[in-house]
């Protein structure tokens, strides 16, 4: 067993390390899965500041008013869409997984396009709850 | 089947890859039908203010469905953050520690949410 071991260097292949990534230029369905983490991250460690949000929209009237005037600031409006980003690149991103688990799309070219697709669906609607939360639309 | 049961080789497993896969996009599917109905009907239907908003969360149905979701939820970030800290976390040690954090916040957060929505 030992001898074996010593003779045979097998070949070792281990996940990319985070600085290595920089250097790398990913294909779009890499940058895609990346973010699904990234974004998923993100909203774990919201959780609570959302059910901090929600509670406080729900206990009564006077926490309701107090709620607004939370949300009137630019840096929790700042977070809220970044949180919205996130929700929607992951819910984006997610039905896309579904539907590659379906066999649907799972050509190179057609997974190369549905990665970019993900993009061009979930960043207009996070323009849109963008323009919302600061009371432009 | 027989043939490929040894001593040399393990073939059944206890299936966490298989069950967590699977859970992973059964709670998926369960929270984006929630998140879509609950988002177009809160934005498009429901007039804005308190009394409606609360009013919503009042009927008993409505806060079973929120918590069987929120259940969901908890499970499918478990299953997430496992994945991540099982690729990016190399020492055991501080994989153990992320793992119990883990579960800590999210056993927290399912129990403030069944306070929430159990005061309305």
């Amino acid at each position: 067993m030992s001898t074996t071991l010593q003779e045979k260097k097998r070949p070792e292949f281990k996940n990319i390390h985070v600085t290595q990534i920089v250097r790398y230029r990913l294909p779009a369905g890499s940058v895609t899965s990346i973010l699904h983490r990234v974004s998923g991250a993100l909203m774990f460690l919201a959780l609570p500041f959302l059910l901090w949000l929600f509670d406080l929209s729900l206990i009564s009237e006077l926490s309701y008013v107090r709620l607004a005037t939370v949300l009137s600031g630019w840096f929790v409006k700042l977070v809220l869409l970044g949180l919205c980003w996130a929700l929607l690149h992951h819910l984006v991103t997610g039905i896309r997984h579904v539907l590659l688990d379906l066999h649907i799309g799972i050509e190179k070219e057609a997974a190369a396009r549905s990665a970019l697709w993900v993009h061009f669906i979930s960043l207009p609607l996070t323009l849109a709850a963008g323009l919302k939360l600061f009371g432009v639309l | 089947m027989a043939a490929n049961i040894g001593p040399k080789r393990l073939v059944v497993g206890a299936h966490y890859g298989l069950r967590d896969w699977l859970a992973q996009r059964i709670t998926a599917v369960v929270m984006a039908v929630y998140v879509i109905a609950f988002a177009a009907y809160a934005l498009f239907v429901l007039p804005a203010g308190y009394e409606t908003w609360a009013g919503l969360f009042a009927p008993l149905w409505i806060k079973i469905a929120t918590l069987v979701v929120i259940g969901a939820l908890i499970y499918h970030v478990w299953v997430g953050m496992r994945e991540i800290f099982m690729d990016y976390v190399k020492p055991t040690s501080v994989r153990l520690f992320a793992y119990v954090l883990t579960v800590l916040w999210l056993a927290a957060c399912a129990v403030w949410s069944v306070q929430i929505l159990w005061r309305v």
